[in-house]
């Protein structure tokens, strides 16, 4: 250290200056204390702290689009979806149902007239009734509370299950080694008439099902209490409303989606489309909105207030859309396609965040969300439920603080930097099957051809004689009150 | 301060799905400025200042002053080393707890300069024209007579870099990790030290070079010539990407303030030029009494001016031409070769002929760092994991 100088008593006049000058200064200078930026014990954090100030944090952009970079590339790293296979169906599944209450309970019915209830987490089958049905099992569906499952079938049988309280009793050494339960159902009602679908609303006692008409049974009676007819066309499916319990959307053999009101006994409003709708998913979030699985390879959201213009048209199946269903969060929907492959799409993108194929997968027939929206089920015809992961490279088990906010930060630069070329290219890319990338390139030159000789024909033509309908309205056909 | 986005023009947007999504994320956006500003509240220290009342004068109030008016730890912060190796050139690391000095005659040292606590000290035996530290203290590179070096916070030699020869000048690109030179052949290069190779080199067709300063910016290297022009590099071009006639005479000193919006340069003139970097024109200049020898702007935008036998600090004199400066040290006898502000810290190193003096310099040192950037109380287990 400098020491200072030793000074003689002060009777210069500079030196009185100086005496003056220490007593009217004011000085202050940065001095941080070691112990307060120190961890006390080893079982301590470290101390941090912040400044937000963009002067200390040069390169903010380029050093995030590296990150995110990284992230993307991670991502495709750790996408591994595929969970696991459910096997035990003798032929393929036809429909799917989840129970409201019970995350691993889902029930599923085959072609050959089975029904099985699957216990998703340990991956077995845990109850099983082989004669269900003489034939296709067209619809299965769970009551609200949870106690009863209702199927239908070709056979015309409306049948009931007793649903299990919990899996505990299904749990044990003896009882998997028996194999699964033989249950039986507990209540029939044969008809003469065959069934497509049904559906069981979310607060009263009753279901409805799909055949020739639209049916509303209630629990009691033996016959349905109500009967809607619009055409002379068969309904394929139909679904309740999950927000209005007297609304009922219906899928028809004519092309067509109608609107049910149970309040009013009169059809609502019918749609009619280019091609038939195999099945129809009504978003749990917006229960206005409703998206439909068309045979054009399309699926189209509409909102049933406005039913002349699609919200949304989600391209990118090569081959009819067989079923779609809606994650709970209202966010996005899966869908199972005749192509073999399964598709995610965000609930109002027209193309998908997220394609699933297997190489033993085959036709894919059912597609389901579970109800904490992390998982998907397909049913395909290898007469094997998959479970996939709606996000591929998601890590399962509990996370860590540390690491949630890892990964939502994750999330977010690559929201970002979504756009950009490098991550773009990264973040689209997935391996296709062969017959699927053709028929995508295929499908892509022919649509450009149409496109190209339809602005062809308007360029020579007199303007207006042939109108520019926008793809939204393309695919409607009518509206019928 | 912390808007860091622009107004866009919404009607150019056609889709309106894009549209919406482009105005929550202005809105986002905006928020985010708000609360930022808003946590300048929360900022645990604030700037050391010098004040005096009257008559007096800041630059009249000499070093043994401060000290005995500040508090102990800073206090300690004044000091001077008597070494006898030469003009010392001297640089901080990035969080400014450690020092690295560079002897002409040979001397290499790195020190914790607050805990006084050598590191190292090495002879190695020839010139040492100019040291600088890399990423963090674990690396200093040093530009020896003939190539350019590499030691451990040990001593140990890492390095030789051959492709860098007789160097006169290093800096250090931190956020891309290039290690720059210039030297008396006049070529500038760029050596990737985390992967080891040489990224560029460029000729600067303008003779030897001893200058050279880099824009905290944008990475950006300014380079003085003999010519009198100051020219700014980039590893990715041949060329110069701006060339500036600044002084009739050698430049003998360039600096950049933080943000990159100013530009210093000192001549043979005995003129100090500040030049705003977005127009390329002169804002104003001061003259002093002899040629500057060094330029430091330090992070709170104090400029220090080292003078043949004394250094001049300026306050606020970037944006505004200052009738009087800050604070004034001398030393008689030595020979100024080096200033270095310290970051985060209000501490001004000068490297001179006879050894190395820190001075107390109050409100040049940023007082809120940010942990996750750069942290001087960093533990060696955030050190290896800092980003």
């Amino acid at each position: 250290l400098a020491a200072a100088p030793a000074r003689p008593h002060a009777t210069s006049f500079r030196a009185q200056l100086r005496d003056v000058r220490a007593l009217t200064m004011k000085v202050k200078a940065i001095s941080r204390s070691q112990r307060e930026h120190t961890r006390e014990t080893s079982a301590d954090i470290d101390p941090l702290q912040r400044n937000y100030d963009p002067a200390l944090h040069p390169f903010e952009r380029a050093r995030e689009y590296t990150r995110a970079l990284n992230a993307v590339k991670l991502d495709k790293v750790f996408a591994k979806p595929f969970l696991g296979a459910l096997a035990g169906h003798t032929d393929s599944p036809t429909c799917m149902a989840r129970h409201p209450k019970h995350l691993a309970l889902i029930a599923s019915g085959s072609a050959d007239g089975e029904i099985r209830l699957w216990d998703v987490v340990n991956q077995r089958c845990i109850a099983c009734c082989s004669n269900a049905h003489r034939g296709f099992v067209r619809g299965v569906t769970m009551s609200r509370d949870g106690k009863s499952l209702f199927t239908c079938g070709d056979d015309g049988s409306i049948k009931q299950f007793r649903l299990p309280r919990d899996l505990d009793d299904f749990e044990g050494e003896d009882v998997i080694s028996r194999g699964p339960t033989a249950i039986d159902p507990v209540n029939a009602v044969d008809t003469l008439r065959g069934f497509l679908g049904i559906d069981h609303s979310w607060r009263d006692r009753r279901f409805v099902t799909a055949g020739s008409a639209v049916e509303v049974w209630n629990y009691d009676q033996d016959r349905p209490e109500m009967r809607f007819e619009w055409g002379s066309s068969s309904v394929t499916s139909v679904r309740f409303n999950p927000a209005e319990p007297d609304l009922i959307l219906s899928t028809g053999t004519d092309r067509s989606v109608a609107l049910f009101d149970i309040r009013s006994e009169a059809p609502v409003r019918k749609l009619v489309m280019n091609m038939q709708s195999n099945d129809v998913a009504w978003n749990p979030m917006e229960a206005f909105n409703f998206t439909m699985a068309s045979e054009d390879q399309n699926c189209y959201t509409f909102d049933m207030r406005k039913l002349d213009r699609a919200l949304c048209v989600h391209k990118d199946h090569v081959s009819a859309v067989m079923s779609v269903d809606y994650s709970p969060t209202g966010k996005e929907f899966v869908t199972g396609s005749y192509d073999q492959t399964i598709r995610i799409f965000g609930n109002m993108s027209g193309h998908s965040r997220e394609i699933y194929h297997g190489r033993r997968m085959q036709r894919v027939l059912c597609a389901r969300f579970t109800q904490d929206a992390r998982f998907v089920i397909s049913g395909s015809d290898d007469m094997n439920l998959r479970i996939w992961k709606a996000r591929a490279s998601e890590s399962l088990g509990v996370k860590t603080a540390r690491e949630r906010r890892a990964e939502n930060y994750s999330e977010k630069l690559k929201d970002r930097f979504r756009h950009m070329p490098e991550i773009r290219r990264i973040d689209r890319h997935r391996q296709l099957p062969k017959s699927i990338h053709k028929a995508r390139k295929l499908k892509d030159v022919m649509s450009k051809a149409k496109k190209r000789r339809e602005s062809n024909r308007r360029q020579h033509s007199a303007p207006g004689s042939v109108p520019n309908v926008s793809e939204r309205k393309r695919h409607i056909v009518r509206q019928v009150e | 301060l912390f808007n860091r986005w622009r107004a866009r023009a919404m009607q150019g947007v056609r889709d309106k799905k894009l549209r919406t999504k482009l105005k929550k994320n202005e809105a986002r956006l905006r928020n985010a400025a708000r609360s930022a500003a808003e946590a300048e509240l929360l900022l645990p220290s604030d700037a050391g200042y010098l004040e005096v009342e009257g008559m007096e004068r800041t630059w009249k109030v000499k070093q043994a002053e401060i000290v005995d008016a500040v508090d102990l730890q800073t206090a300690a912060k004044s000091f001077s080393l008597s070494l006898d190796m030469g003009p010392y050139r001297c640089a901080y690391s990035r969080n400014g707890r450690y020092m690295v000095l560079g002897g002409a005659k040979g001397h290499v040292a790195l020190l914790d300069w607050q805990a006084k606590e050598l590191s190292f000290e090495v002879g190695v035996g020839e010139a040492v024209r100019d040291v600088v530290v890399l990423h963090n203290e674990t690396m200093t590179a040093v530009a020896q007579k003939k190539y350019t070096y590499v030691y451990d916070n040990r001593g140990i030699e890492l390095h030789c870099m051959r492709d860098h020869i007789d160097v006169n000048r290093l800096e250090f690109l931190p956020y891309h990790f290039l290690l720059a030179s210039v030297g008396n052949a006049g070529w500038l290069k760029y050596q990737d030290t985390s992967t080891g190779q040489l990224v560029a080199q460029h000729r600067t067709r303008l003779g030897a070079c001893s200058v050279m300063r880099q824009n905290p910016s944008n990475a950006v290297l300014c380079l003085g010539h003999g010519n009198g022009t100051v020219t700014m590099w980039s590893p990715n071009m041949n060329e110069p990407l701006v060339r500036m006639l600044c002084h009739r005479g050698t430049v003998r000193a360039v600096a950049v303030d933080r943000e990159g919006l100013s530009l210093i340069t000192a001549g043979v003139d005995s003129t100090v030029k500040v030049w705003d970097l977005r127009t390329y024109r002169l804002r104003h200049e001061y003259r002093t009494t002899s040629p500057a020898v060094e330029l430091d702007v330090s992070q709170r935008g104090l400029l220090a001016v080292g003078l043949r036998a004394q250094t001049v600090v300026w306050k606020d004199a970037l944006e505004k031409r200052q009738a009087s400066p800050y604070v004034v040290h001398r030393y008689d006898g030595d020979r100024t070769c080096d200033v270095a502000f310290c970051p985060f810290e209000d501490v001004l190193a000068v490297g001179t002929s006879k050894g190395l003096a820190s001075i107390v310099v109050p409100g040049s040192g940023e007082p809120n760092f940010d942990s996750f950037e750069v942290n001087p109380f960093a533990t060696p287990r955030q050190r290896s994991e800092a980003t």
